[in-house]
Parts: structure tokens; C-alpha cells; sequence
């Protein structure tokens, strides 16, 4: 790796730039400067990445799973409210 | 993709009408498919205790409540998420002794946010990650250890997909305060899970500019 190209930006405006980059959100000129500045910055890159993928695994994680006994508690408490709010429909 | 994005075919919305009219199995089977999510989004704001059950449990008694208040303007889901993120919120609060609104206050800046120090790419893809089960733990044991006011802004933000402006509503923030905490989280999630999964092979030294002390602006 080399250092030819070094940061116009400083540091403060990287990680401001950082967060909008990593939502696609890349039409302001900060933006545009931080992704001419990735191009020639492995660890941002590497760090941009390092979020994504960071973001993924929570987004993606399997589902939570629901305690059957919760789940019970559940159904019973809201059948009592649904026969005190619709008192007509609950049969 | 949104929380509550309207347009996007809303596969909940059919029995979200039929309970509307008054059919308590429609009802029961929209409370059997978001229960997950509701569970999930209440534990990952609450740093994972058993007050989450209560927040389920509230969040679908208020539904039964404004049933018929919904009028489709979001998504099914959204809207579901939206009360269980007041509720579990509202907890946090009264957990951290605070009166009423904001987990808010103080308006944070960029120049003392912490800098990127450990860097690699990942050995493994994350959707590979994610399906792994041990290592659930240590993505939950990440999440639990922000601090509430990071977390809550990331779980609905990044995990749940609400808007930065929905996020900044629903937690009583300015846009700016919520982007400049997300940035945070992030950058504390990154950091941990890096240090496990980066490939410590592949490491690159921080740039200059990660490691400068952060500057200020006149």
C-alpha cells in the first residue's frame, strides 16, 4: 500500500462522511470527496466494509426465538382484552 | 428497505383488515408473525432482560386498543414496531430514572468520536456469520454492551430499517444527534466484532489520518 494520494479531508470530515457513504446517501460534496479519497485509502475502504457487513449480521441474524410458556401468556392475556374491547365479536 | 414503507406490498396488511372487522384468529395469526421481530426489537433495546416479555405483551394490548385507529398510511409492521420501540423505550427511561422524554439532551459532535484502530477484512462473509449459531452470542454480547442511548439508535435505525428522521421522532432527537450516535454505534459494533472476525493476516495499520488526534473546528 502506498501513501500517493494523501487525505485532503481531515479526520472529522471522514467519519462525518463515513456514516452518509455507508447509506448510499452520496450526493453532497463531502460525499464525493470521501469516495474520491477511498479510492486511494485501503483501511477506509476496509473499514466502510467492516460497517456494511457489521450492519448485515444484525439485519440478517436469525430471528429471536419466542419462549413457548411467553407465547401462552401471551394468547391468554390478549383474548381477555379482545373480549373486553369487542365485546359483539368475541364468541 | 423501511420499517414502514407504504408501498412496498404489505404482506400483513390482508389480516391486519380482517381483524379490523373483528376476526380474533386474523388477529391472533398477525400477533403469531410479528411476535419475532416485536421480541427481538424489544430485547435489543432493553440489552436483552425479561423485561422484554412485558414490552411484547404491551405492545399487542395497545394494538387491540388502536386496532381500528390504523389506517395503512405504513406499513403493517412498521406501525407494530413503532408502539413495541415507545414501549420498551419508555422502560429504558424509567430504568434510568430519567422523568419523561429523550434518551435525548446533549448534542453530540464528530470530533471526539473514536477512530478505527483495529482494521482487517473479514474472514468470512456476514450473511455466512450471521447463520452461525455460537457466534450469536458474541453479536448479541456486542450490542448489549453499547451504551442504551447508541443501541436504541442503531436497533431501530440499522436493524429495523425505520428512517434517520423516523428514528430522531420516535427517540425525541434531532436528525443530526441521531446520525452523529449512529455513526458512534457503528463504529463500536465494527471495532469488537472486528477484533474476532477480522483476518488478522489481511491487518493494515491505520492511516495517518485515523490515528491524528481529532482536530476541532474553529
Amino acid at each position: 500500500m502506498t501513501d500517493s494520494q494523501p487525505p485532503a479531508l481531515s479526520c472529522e470530515d471522514i467519519l462525518r462522511a463515513l456514516n452518509d457513504y455507508v447509506d448510499g446517501e452520496t450526493l453532497s460534496a463531502l460525499c464525493r470527496e470521501f469516495a474520491h479519497h477511498l479510492a486511494g485509502c485501503n483501511p477506509c475502504q476496509i473499514v466502510v466494509d467492516n460497517i456494511r457487513n457489521t450492519i448485515r449480521l444484525y439485519k440478517d441474524g436469525e430471528p429471536y426465538w419466542v419462549p413457548p410458556e411467553m407465547s401462552a401468556r401471551l394468547r391468554d392475556a390478549l383474548r381477555r382484552k379482545w373480549a373486553e374491547r369487542f365485546p359483539a365479536a368475541s364468541g | 428497505m423501511s420499517a414502514t414503507d407504504p408501498t412496498a406490498a404489505d404482506p400483513d396488511l390482508a389480516l391486519a383488515h380482517r381483524a379490523q372487522a373483528g376476526e380474533f384468529a386474523a388477529f391472533e395469526e398477525l400477533v403469531g408473525r410479528l411476535q419475532p421481530r416485536v421480541y427481538g426489537l424489544a430485547l435489543r433495546i432493553l440489552g436483552g432482560t425479561h423485561d422484554a416479555e412485558d414490552v411484547v405483551q404491551q405492545t399487542f394490548l395497545s394494538l387491540i386498543e388502536h386496532l381500528t385507529d390504523f389506517r395503512g398510511e405504513t406499513a403493517v409492521a412498521g406501525w407494530v414496531l413503532r408502539i413495541t420501540a415507545n414501549h420498551a423505550l419508555k422502560l429504558l427511561r424509567k430504568r434510568r430514572g430519567l422523568p419523561t422524554v429523550s434518551l435525548a439532551e446533549t448534542e453530540e459532535g464528530y470530533s471526539d468520536l473514536p477512530h478505527p484502530q483495529y482494521i482487517a477484512p473479514w474472514r468470512d462473509d456476514a450473511a455466512e456469520v450471521a447463520s452461525r449459531r455460537e457466534m450469536r452470542e458474541l453479536i448479541d454480547q456486542a450490542l448489549i454492551e453499547l451504551d442504551d442511548k447508541y443501541r436504541a439508535v442503531f436497533v431501530l435505525r440499522d436493524v429495523e430499517g425505520f428512517s434517520v428522521k423516523e428514528t430522531a421522532e420516535l427517540l425525541g432527537l434531532s436528525v443530526a444527534n441521531v446520525k452523529v450516535r449512529l455513526l458512534r454505534a457503528r463504529l463500536a459494533l465494527r471495532e469488537k466484532l472486528t477484533q474476532t472476525l477480522g483476518d488478522d493476516d489481511a491487518r493494515v495499520r491505520p492511516h495517518a489520518h485515523h490515528l491524528l488526534a481529532p482536530e476541532t473546528r474553529p
